[in-house]
Parts: C-alpha cells; sequence; structure tokens
C-alpha cells in the first residue's frame, strides 16, 4: 500500500509517522508542502505538530496551502487521507471533516495515554479491528473538539464519529474525557468514511518498549483492510 | 552621547574596568564599542568571577571528544554515535517574565546543540521556586511551565525529565535550568572556531529587533524593586522560526559547506562573532547595514546588542553562498551575507559606508577582567543529637503521608503532563522516573539523562554537597540501568562580590570536581549563574548537575515499579540513619540545622558498579536510589509506581526506626530480585563486599511494617500524587 505523509513547516510528527508506516509495511514518502503533486498513493497522512507555527489558529494557514489542493482533490475522489493531531485541525479547517478544536478545557497542554472507543467499523480504517478499545497517546493543546448541535447530528445519524475517549473499560463519561470534547469525540470521519481526522497518536504506540502496542493494529488494520 | 565613567557604569562596567578599557584602547570608546565591552566583559559571557575556578574542572575522559568552551560538550557513544549536550541557565528573564524566559532558555539550549550539527533528542529541565506560600509562586510556576512547554513541545523534541524544588530562598529569584541532548555522527561535529581569510560571514534564522537589549548585563545584576523595567530585557521566542532554522541547519549541515557556526545567545551579534574571531585567531568585519532588522532605524548600537531569538552566525565556504542560501529560501528563513574573515584580528564594524567601531579581538577575550574574589570557607556544622524521646509521640505512617506529600518529595505530573514527551517515538521512560531515558533512533543503544540539585546540602556544607549532587546523578543513571559517562553543570549562585556566596560557589565546585574526577565522570559543558539575590536576599547555592549515560541495549532498561507479588527487596549500601538536613528533619520536627550526610566516593563508585553489574546480568527486575526522604519513601514510589504493595521485615537489633526510614545516608538503592535470580545477587554483593539489609517482600496492595504501618497503595499514591494539582487549583 503506497502512502505519502505531507511534511508543512512545523511539522514534527512526519519521521515518527513515516517511521511506523514502513515499520507495517507501507511504501510511504514524504511529499513537501509547496510541492504541486502528491506521488501515486493510497493514503494521504497530515502528521501532528504545528504547522506553520499554528498562527491565526491551528491548521488554518496549512488548509490554503499550496499541496492542500491535491489533497481535496484526493480526499474527494475517494482516497483515504488521515489526519492525526495537527492533522485533524487541519482537515477541519479545510472543510473535509466537520466542527473545529477548540482550547484543551483545562488550558493546559495534555501529553498522556488515553483509551478510546472504535465507534464505527463499516469503514476501511476500522473495519475487523479485534479491539473495541485502543489505548492510544495524545499530545496537545487544541483538542477539544467541537461542532453545532445540527453537525453533530449528522455525525450521528450517519455514525461518522469514529473514536471517543473512554476508560479502559469503555466507559465514556467526563472524567475519560481528558479535553473536553462535545461527546468525549477524539477522531471523526467525513460523510464517505474515507478521511478519518483523531487527535491520538497511533504512530506514538508500535512497540512494547514505548507507551503501549495498540498503534500497531491500526496500522495493520488499515493494510488488512487494503488487501 | 558622549561616553563617559557615568555612561560606563549604567552599563554595568566598574570604574576600574572603564580605565581598563580606555588604557588598553589608548582612547576613550565610542558608545558602540562601550556597549560591545559591556556585553563581553559582564560576568554572563567573561566568567569573570569563576573561571579561575572552572580550571580546576575534570574535563576529560576516555569517552569526551569536546569539553567545556565549546557551544556544547560531546561524548562518544559508539558507532560513530556521539551526544552533544548541556545544561544553561535563564533564571533573571524568567523571574521579570515567567513564559518567554522559560521559553526562550529552551530555545537558547536547544540552538546550542544543534549549531553542532546533533538533532535534538531530549529536553529536561531543572526549576525552582519560592515557597509554595509566597504570593509569586503560582504565577511563576504556571509562566514557566507553559513557556517551557509552549517551546519544547512546539519544536517536537521530547521533554523527558526533570526536577522542580520549592524553597523561600526562591521568593525572589527562581532559577530555570534547561538542558538538551542532540545525536550527531562523530565526524559531522561543527564548531565555532572560525578559519580562514576573506571567508564569508552569514547572518541567517529571525530578523533582528530590539527586544532583548541588554540581556546578559541584566543576567549578571541583583534584582530591585524596579524589576518591572526590565521587562524589555527579557527575549521573546518564535519556537516555529527555531523549528526551521534547526531544519534548514541540519540540511546546510550534510555537506562541507560550513567553516564555523555560532548561534546568537547572550550579547547576540557581539559575541557570537567575537568568539568565533578568536577561537580562529582572525579578525572579523561585519556590514551592519546588510544585517536583516525586523525594526526601523536601528542602530548599530541596538544590532550589535540586540538579543533576538532564532538567529545564527555562519562562516562559508567561499561560492557556497548560493547553495546556502536555496536552502534557508526554501525555509523561508533570512540570510545575509554580513561580512567578512579578516587577518586584523579586530572587529571591524561598518554603518552605512563608515566604519563605526574598530576593537582589537584579544581585548574583548582574552583581556577581559579575571578576579580572584575573596572567599569564606564553609565550617562543617555540627552534627545534631536528636531526642529520640520525642520520636516516641509520633506515628510512623503519619510521618511517611506526610513527607511523601511534601511539596518537594510529592509527584509532579502536574507539570510533566504539559510537556510532550513521548514525541519522536523513541521515549522509553517517561518524566517520573530515576532518570529519562530515550532510544538512539534505530539502534539498540539509548541515552539516559537526569537533572539534580540539593540546595539544602549546598547551604549546610558547599563542599559535601556538590560532591553530593554528582553521586546522586551518578546514581539516578545507574537506577535505570545507564552506564554513567558525562556530566554538565549549572552553577547558580548568589553574589559573587559577597565572600560568603563566593565561598559556596568554589567549595560547590570543589566538591563536584573532586566527585566527577573519582567516578570518571567528568563535566564536558555548563554555565555559570551569579546574582541570583533580590534586595540583599541571595539563593541558596544551586548548583545542577544534568548527568548522561548509555544502556548499550535497551531491552535492558530498568524502572522503579515494582514488578513481581514474592519478589524480595534489598537495600543495597548501608543505612546509618542520618538525619540531620532530611527532609523528615525539616518537616516533622521543624529542625534545619547540621551537616548534611557524609559522602563516601569509595562506596559510591563500588556500590554504583555492583549494581550496574546486576542490571547488566538481568538479576534484578527494578532498582530505584534511595535520596531525600530515605527509604520509606523510596520503596513507597516504588510501591505506587508498580500498584503493588510490600511487607517489610522487622528491623534487626536496636536501630531506632525513624532513622532507618526517614535518614538520608548515601550510597544507597533499593532492588527487586526474583527468587531464582537470589543466589547470584547475593554472591555478586559479597564478592564486591556490598552491605545489603534484605528490606522485605513485594506482597499486596498495602506497605505493611510491623503493626506501625498497614497503609494501602491508593492511600498512598493520594497522598503523594495530588499535592501540586490541588495546589495549583487552589
Amino acid at each position: 500500500m503506497r502512502s505519502s505523509v505531507i511534511i508543512f513547516p512545523g511539522s514534527n510528527c512526519d519521521r515518527d509517522m513515516d517511521v511506523a508506516l514502513k515499520k507495517f509495511g507501507f511504501k510511504n514518502q514524504m511529499v513537501w508542502h509547496n510541492d504541486k503533486s502528491i506521488p501515486k498513493s493510497d493514503l494521504i497522512v497530515l502528521p501532528g505538530g504545528f504547522s506553520y507555527g499554528d498562527y491565526l489558529r491551528c491548521g488554518s494557514i496549512a488548509s490554503k496551502s499550496k499541496i492542500i489542493k491535491s489533497v481535496i482533490d484526493f480526499a474527494n475522489s475517494g482516497g483515504l487521507v488521515l489526519g492525526i493531531c495537527n492533522g485533524f485541525q487541519i482537515l477541519t479547517e479545510t472543510g473535509l471533516l466537520n466542527g473545529i478544536l477548540q482550547q484543551n478545557k483545562f488550558l493546559n497542554f495534555i501529553c498522556s495515554n488515553v483509551y478510546v472507543k472504535v465507534r464505527d467499523k463499516q469503514n476501511k480504517y476500522f473495519k475487523d479491528l479485534k479491539k473495541d478499545v485502543l489505548e492510544l497517546h495524545i499530545a496537545h493543546n487544541e483538542g477539544n473538539y467541537f461542532c453545532s448541535n445540527d453537525e453533530l447530528k449528522s455525525l450521528e445519524d450517519n455514525n461518522q464519529i469514529a473514536v471517543t475517549y473512554c476508560g479502559e473499560d469503555g466507559t465514556e463519561n467526563e472524567t475519560t474525557n481528558p479535553n473536553g470534547a462535545i461527546k468525549n469525540i477524539a477522531g471523526i470521519f467525513n460523510n464517505n468514511k474515507n478521511v478519518l481526522g483523531m487527535m491520538p497518536h497511533p504512530e506514538r504506540m508500535i512497540d512494547k518498549y514505548l507507551s503501549g502496542e495498540d498503534g500497531s493494529l491500526f496500522f495493520k488494520n488499515i493494510l488488512d483492510n487494503f488487501k | 552621547m558622549e561616553v563617559t565613567e557615568a555612561v560606563a557604569i549604567d552599563h554595568g562596567l566598574k570604574k576600574e574596568e572603564f580605565s581598563k578599557i580606555c588604557e588598553l584602547l589608548n582612547r576613550t570608546p565610542n558608545l558602540t564599542e562601550l556597549a560591545i565591552f559591556s556585553a563581553m566583559w559582564n560576568e554572563h559571557c567573561s566568567y569573570k568571577s569563576s573561571r579561575k575556578h572552572l580550571k580546576k574542572m575534570h574535563t576529560k575522559g576516555k569517552q569526551v571528544i569536546q569539553g567545556p568552551g565549546e557551544n556544547a560538550g560531546v561524548i562518544d557513544i559508539g558507532d560513530d554515535d556521539a551526544i552533544v549536550f548541556k545544561i544553561e541557565s535563564h533564571n533573571h528573564p524568567s523571574f521579570i517574565e515567567p513564559y518567554q524566559g522559560a521559553a526562550t532558555g529552551v530555545g537558547g539550549i536547544m540552538r546550542d546543540v544543534f549549531t553542532m550539527g546533533a538533532r535534538p533528542i531530549a529536553n529536561l529541565n531543572s526549576i525552582h521556586f519560592g515557597s509554595p506560600q509566597h504570593k509569586k509562586t503560582r504565577n511563576l510556576l504556571r509562566g514557566v511551565v507553559k513557556g517551557i512547554g509552549g517551546y519544547g513541545n512546539c519544536i517536537g523534541v521530547p521533554t523527558i525529565a526533570g526536577q522542580t524544588t520549592f524553597d523561600e530562598s526562591y521568593n525572589g529569584n527562581i532559577l530555570v535550568n534547561a538542558m538538551t541532548l542532540g545525536l550527531v555522527n562523530k565526524n559531522k561535529i561543527f564548531y565555532s572556531k572560525a578559519a580562514g581569510l576573506d571567508k564569508p560571514v552569514i547572518y541567517v534564522g529571525s530578523k533582528t529587533g530590539r527586544d532583548g537589549i541588554h540581556g546578559a548585563s541584566m543576567a549578571s545584576a541583583t534584582f530591585d524593586d524596579k524589576i518591572e523595567e526590565k521587562k524589555p530585557t527579557v527575549q521573546v521566542g518564535d519556537p516555529f522560526t527555531e523549528k526551521l532554522l534547526l531544519e534548514a541547519c541540519l540540511e546546510l549541515m550534510a555537506d562541507n559547506s560550513i567553516i564555523a557556526i555560532q548561534d546568537m545567545g547572550a550579547a547576540g551579534l557581539t559575541s557570537s562573532s567575537v568568539e568565533m574571531a578568536s577561537k580562529g585567531n582572525l579578525g572579523i568585519e561585519l556590514n551592519l547595514s546588510e544585517v536583516p532588522c525586523r525594526e526601523e532605524k536601528m542602530t548599530p548600537y541596538e544590532i550589535m546588542l540586540s538579543e533576538s531569538q532564532e538567529r545564527m552566525l555562519i562562516v562559508l565556504e567561499k561560492g557556497k553562498e548560493d547553495h546556502a542560501k536555496k536552502i534557508f529560501d526554501k525555509w523561508n528563513l533570512d540570510f545575509a551575507v554580513i561580512g567578512k574573515t579578516t587577518n586584523s584580528k579586530k572587529i571591524e564594524l561598518i554603518f552605512d559606508n563608515k566604519k563605526v567601531a574598530e576593537i582589537p579581538i584579544d581585548l574583548l577575550a582574552e583581556n577581559a577582567p579575571i578576579y580572584d574574589r575573596p572567599w569564606k570557607k564553609t565550617k562543617l556544622p555540627q552534627k545534631l543529637k536528636f531526642d529520640k524521646d520525642e520520636f516516641k509521640s509520633l506515628k510512623l505512617s503519619d510521618c511517611l503521608k506526610k513527607i511523601l506529600s511534601n511539596s518537594n518529595i510529592s509527584d509532579k505530573k502536574w507539570i510533566w503532563d504539559q510537556y510532550d514527551h513521548t514525541v519522536m517515538g523513541d521515549t522509553i521512560q517517561k518524566p517520573g522516573g530515576d532518570a529519562g531515558v530515550v532510544r538512539v533512533h534505530g539502534t539498540n543503544k539509548a541515552v539516559a539523562a537526569s537533572v539534580d540539585s540539593s540546595a539544602l546540602y549546598c547551604f549546610s556544607h558547599p563542599l559535601t554537597g556538590g560532591k553530593q549532587i554528582v553521586c546522586e546523578s551518578y546514581r539516578n543513571l545507574i537506577s535505570v540501568g545507564a552506564k554513567p559517562i558525562a556530566i554538565t553543570n549549572c552553577l547558580n549562585f548568589g553574589n559573587p562580590e559577597k565572600e560568603k556566596n563566593m565561598g559556596e560557589f568554589v567549595e560547590c565546585v570543589e566538591g563536584i570536581t573532586e566527585a566527577s574526577k573519582y567516578l570518571d565522570f567528568p563535566v564536558v559543558s555548563g554555565n555559570v549563574s551569579f546574582y541570583n539575590e533580590t534586595k540583599d536576599k541571595g539563593i541558596k547555592p544551586t548548583p545542577t548537575i544534568g548527568g548522561v549515560g548509555l544502556i548499550s541495549d535497551y531491552q535492558q532498561m530498568l524502572t522503579m515499579d515494582f514488578k513481581t507479588e514474592g519478589n524480595l527487596v534489598y537495600v543495597v549500601g548501608k543505612t546509618d540513619g542520618h538525619l540531620d538536613q532530611s527532609i523528615f528533619a525539616r518537616e516533622i520536627l521543624n529542625e534545619k540545622k547540621g551537616p548534611p550526610p557524609t559522602v563516601n566516593l569509595f562506596n559510591e563508585k563500588n556500590i554504583g558498579e555492583t549494581v550496574l553489574d546486576l542490571a547488566r546480568k538481568n538479576l534484578i527486575v527494578s532498582c530505584h536510589d534511595v535520596s531525600l526522604g530515605g527509604i520509606l519513601i523510596a520503596v513507597s514510589k516504588m510501591c505506587i509506581k508498580g500498584k503493588k504493595g510490600i511487607k517489610i521485615n522487622t528491623l534487626k537489633g536496636l536501630t531506632n526506626k525513624y532513622e532507618y526510614f526517614f535518614g538520608e545516608d548515601q550510597a544507597r538503592y533499593i532492588i527487586e530480585i526474583p527468587k531464582n535470580s537470589l543466589k547470584k545477587v547475593n554472591d555478586i554483593l559479597n564478592k564486591y563486599s556490598v552491605h545489603f539489609d534484605e528490606l522485605g517482600t513485594v506482597n499486596g496492595q498495602s506497605i505493611v511494617y510491623k503493626d506501625d504501618i498497614n497503609l494501602p497503595i491508593e492511600e498512598l499514591a493520594d497522598a503523594h500524587k495530588y499535592w501540586l494539582k490541588k495546589y495549583m487549583d487552589s
């Protein structure tokens, strides 16, 4: 499976994502934000970091960058686009995903392991995933997902909520919500479920010596579903 | 403006120093020249009070590639890999403006590391605040933590360990020490020594503004009531630009275009250009009209003194200008050829086609004043005789809970949750352990790092305190299974013009030197911060040691959490029960006098090497050094982290339980041993003649000692984990 990771000035999880993708067998390439086109890919990843310093608003300048038109075209033609952390923020700024990511409820940056519940498996990311709750890692200051009531209703009606923050046993409540996100939302899909944005970093959870290994399941599952 | 003695004094120079400048130049300097002298001759840049003593430090070793004197120290970790590291203070600015002060401290130290061609792989910090009751403490802490996180998180370098303490001596002078480790191929290290004539001098990075002017002189003076007025001397950081600068520099460093490179840190363009020329024994000519400026009508004086962040000065091979410019254009950074190297051995500044300054380099560097300041020895305080009858009214479990929630012992999760500690995907030991550990990307090796200081011990007896921190750093590295290799130090002291403060400095340095020599743990870089004093009240002497060690196979890393029920727990090293200067004495007995625990370097080395041997042979499964708070605190942390209890054996003989459990004797570790390794462990301990006590057995969910203690781990964890969060929320 061919993947491309876009590097914006200020991206800082691009290498980690490259390492993770290659570890599980993706043929990955790095693409510079000023490039006009993206090499032939089956998956495009917008990595975490602080694109363009997150000036103005997180992800907003990246959403107007040169490369982004190709990303939008790719998404609109049904290609898989994954945005992690800052990548999720960029996707909401482009309009590919609904809603926004506000500053965390307690106004602090949070770096911590979290559990997320997989809410929908009818998609190319989570289909046949063996676990319902994954232990992943978050590291963000603006991960507090918010959207209008109408948008929330449509996310719910179309099963576009991808993952929600929960406890180890899957309970979702205020105490298992690290950043105040509406309905504990940690990640969402677009209408066609080919575009996924989520705050947690699967690429930081890919071997047992790191914070955990559930990120491996995530990447392997995308590959398995592609075959 | 006419330069007079009064103007010189306003610039922080002493009367005698001004006369010396006029004498050396054989004329009165103009204002720009005076500014350059004041920047180069202040304490922060010239080390004029400390240099004499720093020379004695132990700086050589088999694995040392570069000792003090460069942007950072470099050590060899095998297979052509080298680690570049240094710690630096940003105390004064952080007190004036905590967010920007701390942020630019982190930015500055990272630049020191990538200037040498290394990619930063880990950050650490040692931060010290006034009493929790002091009205400024909470906001300063919040600002500093946000500043450190704001900068490091954005660059994408994990913050893997740190230290936070509270003491009333920091009420008017907080300390913010930041450390960075970088990874470099040992054949591709870059230095700041210029070489060759007529080579282009390049300015890259951010534009120059009016921020931070006189920053270095501000850091070389004490504070008074008017510190608010000093806010403009604090620099403003932009981590995004630094990230671009990092990537651009590393890209340019991939080939052989750079002759020398130096970041513009304290005293900005002045100090970077003088240092490069001085090291290369050359002259340098700069055309200041070419310097990219962010504000209008900046004068040569302002350009030379600005401490705007995220700037670098590079001496390039001739003909490589276009190639270099392309890289900096790609990263959207300013690039300007602003001068050349010359054989004049002078710094010559041109502005608007006029020469505006001309100073022989050696007057600024070698001829800078060196002081042999008078100092006073600190006598070893008399050992206290504790009235053990008084202990009878105490309850062991109450003491334990109280100490666990002490501001200096309690868990600092509230802080490190705000630092990205997992980015780069190689952090295998997070903050909260004895040392942070990151893998050397793509290899089986891992690097461990720890920051330590013991101001109470150093204040009580600087010589012992100096030795003790080096040993503590050594132990922290061994506790994670790393072989200690080298240290960097940040020497935070009061006013060197006072004999007592100067004495504290001299004797701490002596202690550090003695221990680092004995343990073969050389100092490869560091920085001195004097004048940590407000309205005549100085800080307790706080030398901070940043230690770095190597784990050759990261699968052998140790952590402190108890692993398996039924495993045996030993205290390795002898416990005499030294309570003077302990947390127990302060917190429970309200007793602040007495000497710090004795440091026995032979024991430190022998016991340390023995524990490392046990780790290398995979005979122990967890390890933690016994330091502040003593055995009971150490073992409680192992219980809390492992979510497992311990049944502690009845103490032998006449040992007083308070002395045993809370004494802060040095050279001790607690280790967890699986039953099937027990014989081998005993054999090794006996072979090295290392004293050990069988402390107990990993058992259940409570910490139990006779009828004295029976506390569920959850209750201990609550006492330990939430003090800081509650404090910050209140």
